[in-house]
């Protein structure tokens, strides 16, 4: 089968429907997702091909719709929970960080979670403080939870396989700017990406760019321009959040010996921090010059287009820090 | 009362003893320091509320309820041993010695665990009912719920939740007064905590007098009846706990009170019933009571006995790894 040309909330659904469709466990809940045909036309359609056992619209209840998706895990269904966007998981934090993520080991094995929440999440649509997040690495804080992070729409379809076929809890964000942004995607019901691997996503020996889902993007357009002035930046494209794979980061370090984080969360205890203080402690004698970090600047995102995307991380400053490292 | 037959009423009698006496243990045990951290809720005083409500399950229907679990899970036929072991901490506990008082769960017995979030397990009982409905199967849970528990948010969307999707869930709230050391008035609005049943559009069925151990029964009988055919059931036990609301609490000075809710322990509530209906009962009861004492000290000699966890365990399970 050849790949198709989709967008990314094509390749979500198609991942989804093929999950539906290969194992009766698999169902999916959250607002609007049914005869609304979900807010982001993740779900589109799946009302009349699945029915209303599996395709259940749920109140607005983020609470309940994070708990009972824990509850219907432990008891053997695999639920894809669906949070509108992730500005309202925080409604769900209890959920699930004390439940989703600590079940498992609370008690010692005898239960599994084995569920995904999908959330869509990022900023820059002047969507105002209270609805521009990012906060993946906050739920990559906890162990007991995976957190996945598409760039692309081929690492989407094959990345959420992974999270719905996985018996551990994953919150999976899916970065509203991608949503209709094209690419190849297999088409192959078989295509999955394993939990936890980070990918190349361009080779370079100057420069190691480590990202995560739209921070992979500008990575990769900051890395178009350097080459023009002969500076060649590898992207690390690191998928998930947790496990994060540092070793993959580490190889390329290796090679470059310098490192500019990108990512499109907040800088204060963030991914970026985390990647250079791995960096400092494991790599300090491969290391040419300080880590730098692109992250969106440290305030509540505004109303106002101008002001806000000056807060927002874009391609040129990840161009303006590689040259600082350079 | 309804009828009930001698046998079954020895075995309620057998372990609501076995309750108190953990529980009395539990107690000397912390303060000898060998049950430490700094959590445990006791059951005392609440045991016709747990052992009748879970007297009305099959095996393959579900149980789940907060951190004041240790009756919960005896009731449900965890050994003392298994208890007792995760209370001291140690590998043989039900929870290896990771969950600790809050978080006693035996899958083996379909008890889904004490939760220490209030409210936290709420949804979780409608997930789990909402597998019992997806599979065809007509298994309830039980959902034991605080009275403090009824004013978050979680009790408010996963009733409504049960309730739009007609889930198989006895909510069973164990109204024993207090939320930690707020009664109930203060912070309910509406204090009698059933009428909460009529905002969701759910079968609401009453208060029952939470001392007597075959009321208990027979109400969370038909609870358990309607809810396996029907939808979500909401029920108000009225209780009363003997001990502060954890161990490391302050109790409050109710003593007037306790006294008033110890005239009709539940203990002695259901040896009245027994002594009045059957003649010489009082032999077999102490039969039970010394069997209930010796099972009680055999398990703190094999939690004391027990190992402590390693370091593998604490790295297991953090992550389903095959």
């Amino acid at each position: 089968m050849a790949d198709k040309n989709m967008p990314m909330r094509e390749a979500l659904r198609m991942a989804l429907r093929e999950e539906m469709i290969r194992d009766e466990r698999v169902f999916v809940m959250g607002e609007e997702v049914g005869a609304w045909q979900g807010t982001h036309r993740v779900t589109r359609g799946f009302l009349d091909e699945f029915g209303e056992k599996r395709v259940r619209d749920t109140p607005i209840s983020e609470m309940a719709i994070a708990g009972a998706a824990v509850g219907a895990a432990m008891a053997g269904l695999r639920p894809v929970a669906e949070i509108m966007t992730i500005n309202f998981a925080f409604l769900s934090l209890d959920a699930i960080i004390n439940h989703a993520a600590k079940i498992h080991y609370m008690f010692n094995g005898q239960f599994r979670v084995p569920m995904v929440i999908r959330a869509a999440s990022g900023w820059g649509d002047q969507a105002t403080a209270t609805h521009s997040h990012t906060p993946e690495p906050i739920f990559a804080h906890f162990p007991g939870l995976y957190v996945g992070c598409p760039s692309t729409p081929r690492d989407a379809k094959g990345m959420l396989k992974a999270a719905i076929r996985d018996d551990n809890p994953v919150l999976f964000t899916e970065s509203i700017a991608m949503y209709s942004k094209p690419g190849l995607v297999p088409e192959e019901d078989d295509f999955v990406l394993p939990i936890g691997k980070a990918d190349i996503k361009r080779e370079g020996r100057h420069v190691t760019l480590v990202a995560y889902a739209r921070g992979v993007e500008w990575s990769l357009q900051a890395a178009e321009q350097l080459a023009k002035e002969g500076i060649e930046c590898e992207v690390v494209d690191m998928r998930w959040l947790r496990p994060l794979d540092m070793p993959t980061v580490f190889e390329s370090f290796k090679k470059t010996n310098r490192c500019v984080v990108v990512e499109e969360s907040l800088p204060y205890y963030s991914f970026g921090s985390e990647v250079a203080a791995q960096l400092q402690e494991h790599m300090f004698d491969y290391m040419d010059a300080p880590v730098k970090r692109v992250s969106a600047m440290d305030v509540p995102l505004p109303y106002a287009r101008e002001i806000e995307l000056m807060a927002l991380p874009n391609a040129q400053k990840v161009v303006d820090a590689v040259k600082e490292v350079i | 009362m309804a009828e009930i037959d001698k046998p079954t009423l020895l075995e309620w009698y057998r372990q609501m003893f076995l309750i108190r006496q953990f529980e009395n243990q539990c107690d000397v045990l912390y303060k000898e320091k060998k049950i430490t951290g700094v959590y445990m809720h006791l059951y005392s005083g609440l045991e016709a509320t747990g052992v009748g409500a879970v007297a009305a399950l099959r095996p393959s229907d579900h149980v789940i309820t907060a951190y004041r679990d240790h009756g919960i899970a005896l009731a449900r036929g965890m050994t003392p041993e298994s208890a007792m072991a995760e209370m001291m901490g140690k590998r043989t506990g039900c929870s290896g010695g990771k969950g600790g008082s809050m978080h006693l769960a035996s899958r083996e017995h379909n008890f889904w665990g004490g939760y220490a979030i209030v409210g936290g397990h709420l949804p979780l009982a409608a997930g789990i009912a909402l597998e019992s409905r997806y599979n065809g199967k007509d298994d309830v849970v039980l959902s034991f719920v605080g009275d403090g528990a009824s004013n978050n948010g979680y009790f408010h969307e996963a009733l409504n939740l049960s309730a739009v999707w007609d889930l198989p869930v006895v909510w069973l709230i164990e109204n024993n007064g207090y939320g930690m050391g707020t009664p109930v008035e203060v912070s309910s609005g509406q204090p009698e905590l059933h009428k909460r049943a009529v905002a969701y559009g759910m079968k609401d069925m009453g208060r029952v007098d939470g001392q007597n151990v075959v009321d208990v029964y027979n109400v969370v009988s038909k609870a358990v009846e309607y809810a396996r055919k029907k939808g979500p059931v909401l029920i108000e036990s009225l209780t009363y706990r003997y001990k502060g609301h954890g161990v490391s609490d302050r109790s409050y000075d109710k003593m007037a009170e306790l006294r008033d809710w110890q005239q009709k322990d539940p203990i002695l509530v259901l040896q009245d019933y027994l002594c009045k209906h059957y003649e010489c009962v009082e032999d077999e009861l102490k039969d039970i009571e010394r069997e209930q004492m010796a099972a009680v000290f055999k398990a703190v000699e094999f939690a004391e006995d027990s190992e402590v966890p390693t370091y593998e365990d604490l790295i297991s399970h953090i992550y389903v790894e095959e």
